[in-house]
């Protein structure tokens, strides 16, 4: 009874969620308040079915109602708790659920936090996030229903959840991703509400801001997240594969990098005006695209587990719709905006604009080489794939170019900036970045993209040191004070860039410094690697919950000195009689040991692959520095103020 | 000329510039790494270049895995059920390496048309078929009907 009950909350949803994108609009048409003011109730009333729903599909695995289709694919009655509440997420069903839901917690959040928008924009920012959560239920509930009822023979036994998402990080990564993603449908929404009203002065930028602000820093850490435990699961080692999906979840995050800073030139300044509202349909189609090379199954992928061309076709249609739609309402409107503010080559404009051109560039770039081999096979040119160095050699050089200029960035003013004061501010930073590059590579072989990338690292770290100091002023008297009264927009971008830095030093490193090896190895046999010598003291059977597996020992030794003991593991998953590597890591700030074990090859010998990478943490470290920053600039004071005043 | 064109000309130049380095990069870098798939009926009938990075993906055929005993060598065949081809391999094999399981593997053609893989690819789920080699036993099907 509780599934068609749930399911029947999903459906009354998506009337309501019709109704959302239908009254207020009318109401809008009409001039008519009362109308434009049901979008408030319609939003959350349509928010609650859909928790209704997730919470009954979360019950339902809870109890392992294996009559539920969805259910018995993805979970099984020996799955432990916390990961059988996870796995509503595992498969496709469920994560669209998700996807749906955070949608509507967005738009609630936004019906909440807008009291004190004017009554036509909130009206019609929620009815275009009513519109984008009609497509998605729509979806949800005419392709992949995860309600669909096995009865009467149901299963005794669910098929488990895949082994791979059965992990800590798969609990969160999806949910934190989801956030990101979904949550630039809000700047989306501004900026169709802009459009249609008319109404494209930078108010719409401010309060689109903090919004999208946020929705950024959950992506940076959903990518990160899902970085770091590629890096553990999958047991090879690597941290970023340049993966379909993977590039699905970082285009969006390359465009809303490149929109974040246009909302604040469009807030402050008035210019790219018309260029902002472009980039924020840019992003949030991106978010679409990815969603659907995902969920439609078309890309060869890690991740890609449905192929049901039905679905296909339906997200297709709906990306049409909405990438289509809005462009078409922003070539009627964007015409009739000028911006009336000019500025100069060398102001702080000029550099956003580069930093706009350059992300808009990079989004391209991985577009192309993702939607690549889609195009190829669509022309029947034969089956390709693009390989991981396009990725590299196509990134490196424009990413760097990009942080050289942002560590500049800061340092500009509006509007103009004096070279020669500019100069004088950055020579003492340049020649100590070339000494400390120089210090730090004396005794590695020379390499050009290594040079570079360290130089910038250096770069940018110091720069945002001396911006900070500068903004302090040379009075020595009261700098704590001074150093609180400068604004959590101000710490958010400095905390922000630091990351980027942080996480150049970390690529850099591992893809510079890693040793590997994969050898045979028998009770007490040894290999050394970079210092540190691993010895294989052999393999015992364990039993986990819902699977076996053999447990190696592997210990450690550094100058003599045991530094580790380190227990990978080759687990086999019984209800799939599925494989799994179960690495085992030794962390540390300046290096891992990572070892996870292969496969038997005789009585007592292994295949086992050894690996020390050192800096990998920086990687995340900076990922989480990220996105610190850009929660902290979306607590500006600021918003809080304007939000409460009229406009 | 007049400083706002001469403001404008320059702006617009610098974004070509960077546009036109971005798409020469682009193709470049695309040209280098686009890594062609053959099935091992497509090898056999040579239509596979040798010493050029190919994938080339199929069932792995029931006993053909050997393994040196002394190193993590391995030698197997893949098969779109028409014809065969030989890969050797030197590392370790992905979980769901198996007899009668679809893998794709990267790597170059020698002289014996034996790929030398780098690299070796098996899904994660057991019950996933990837697409190129569906589409390659399809047709491998087609032809001997």
């Amino acid at each position: 009874m509780l599934p068609e009950i749930g399911h029947f909350a999903l459906i009354l949803s998506l009337f309501f969620a019709v109704a959302l994108s239908f009254v207020p609009i009318l109401g809008y048409v009409k001039k008519h308040k009362v109308l434009m003011a049901y979008s408030v109730p319609l939003t959350h009333v349509t928010s609650l079915l859909v928790l209704f729903s997730f919470f009954i599909l979360a019950y339902s695995f809870a109890i392992d109602d294996f009559s539920i289709l969805y259910v018995s694919q993805n979970s099984n009655s020996l799955l432990p708790v916390a990961f059988k509440l996870s796995a509503v997420w595992g498969g496709h069903e469920g994560s669209l659920l998700l996807w749906v839901l955070i949608l509507c917690g967005w738009a609630s959040a936004v019906a909440y936090k807008g009291k004190s928008l004017p009554e036509d924009i909130r009206a019609l920012v929620l009815a275009t996030l009513g519109m984008v959560t009609t497509g998605f239920l729509a979806f949800l509930l005419f392709t992949s229903s995860p309600f669909i009822r096995l009865l009467p023979d149901m299963p005794k036994e669910g098929a488990d959840l895949n082994p791979l998402l059965q992990d800590v990080g798969l609990i969160i990564h999806p949910p934190m991703l989801y956030m990101g993603y979904v949550g630039f449908s809000v700047a989306f929404a501004f900026a169709i509400a802009a459009l249609i009203s008319g109404n494209l002065n930078s108010s719409w930028a401010r309060w689109a801001r903090p919004w999208t602000s946020v929705s950024w820093a959950f992506l940076t850490l959903g990518i990160g997240l899902g970085s770091w435990w590629a890096y553990y699961e999958l047991g090879w080692g690597g941290w970023w594969f340049w993966d379909p999906v993977e590039n699905a979840s970082f285009m969006p995050w390359l465009a809303g990098t490149a929109l974040i800073h246009s909302l604040a030139v469009t807030e402050k300044r008035g210019v790219f005006k018309s260029w902002t509202v472009l980039l924020a349909i840019f992003t949030f189609s991106l978010s679409l695209l990815g969603t659907f090379l995902v969920r439609s199954g078309v890309l060869t992928s890690v991740h890609a587990f449905a192929a049901d061309p039905t679905r296909g076709v339906f997200i297709l249609v709906l990306l049409f719709l909405f990438v289509g739609g809005s462009l078409l309402l922003y070539a009627m409107r964007a015409a009739d905006v000028k911006s009336d503010v000019s500025f100069g080559l060398t102001g702080r404009e000029a550099g956003l604009l580069i930093n706009n051109i350059v992300l808009v560039t990079l989004s391209l770039t991985v577009l192309l080489g993702t939607l690549f081999p889609l195009l190829f096979d669509a022309l029947d040119m034969g089956k390709i794939s693009v390989g991981a160095p396009y990725f590299n050699t196509m990134f490196s050089p424009i990413a760097l170019f990009l942080m050289l200029v942002m560590a500049v960035g800061p340092l500009l003013r509006w509007n103009r900036t004096k070279l020669d004061t500019l100069l004088k501010q950055l020579i003492f930073p340049l020649v100590l970045s070339v000494i400390l590059t120089g210090v730090t590579l004396i005794w590695q072989t020379f390499e050009w993209i290594t040079m570079v990338s360290l130089f910038v690292a250096y770069w940018v770290m110091l720069l945002v040191l001396i911006d900070w100091f500068a903004k302090l002023g040379n009075s020595s008297a009261g700098w704590l004070q001074k150093a609180r009264r400068l604004p959590r927009n101000y710490y958010g971008m400095l905390i922000a860039h630091l990351g980027m830095a942080v996480s150049l030093i970390g690529i850099l490193f591992v893809s510079v410094q890693s040793q590997e090896e994969m050898v045979r190895m028998a009770q007490n046999d040894s290999v050394t690697l970079s210092g540190y010598e691993f010895v294989f003291n052999g393999v015992s059977q364990v039993k986990g919950p819902n699977y076996v597996a053999n447990r190696a020992n592997i210990s450690v030794f550094q100058n003599g000195r045991q530094v580790a003991s380190m227990e990978p593991e080759k687990r086999v998953y019984q209800a799939r009689t599925q494989m799994m590597t179960e690495a085992s890591i030794d962390a540390g700030l300046f290096r891992d040991l990572y070892i996870s074990l292969g496969e038997q090859l005789d009585e007592t010998t292994w295949g086992v692959r050894v690996h020390v990478k050192p800096f990998v943490r920086w990687i995340w470290l900076g990922g989480i520095l990220m996105a610190l920053g850009g929660l902290l600039s979306a607590l500006d004071k600021r918003y809080r103020k304007v939000s409460g005043a009229r406009i | 000329m007049h400083p706002v064109r001469k403001k404008r000309l320059i702006t617009i130049s610098a974004i070509l510039v960077i546009i036109g380095a971005a798409v020469g990069l682009m193709l470049y870098a695309l040209q280098q790494n686009i890594n062609l798939f053959y099935s091992p009926s497509q090898i056999s009938e040579g239509e596979a270049p040798n010493n050029v990075m190919i994938r080339v993906g199929g069932m792995v055929v029931e006993g053909s895995v050997n393994r040196d005993p002394s190193s993590l060598a391995v030698q197997f065949e893949v098969t779109d059920y028409a014809h065969a081809v030989k890969i050797e391999y030197k590392g370790l094999l992905p979980d769901l390496f198996r007899e009668g399981q679809g893998i794709v593997a990267q790597g170059k053609l020698n002289q014996d048309k034996v790929l030398i893989a780098q690299e070796v690819l098996a899904k994660h789920d057991e019950k996933y078929m990837p697409p190129e080699i569906a589409d390659a036993l399809d047709k491998a099907k087609k032809k001997a009907d």
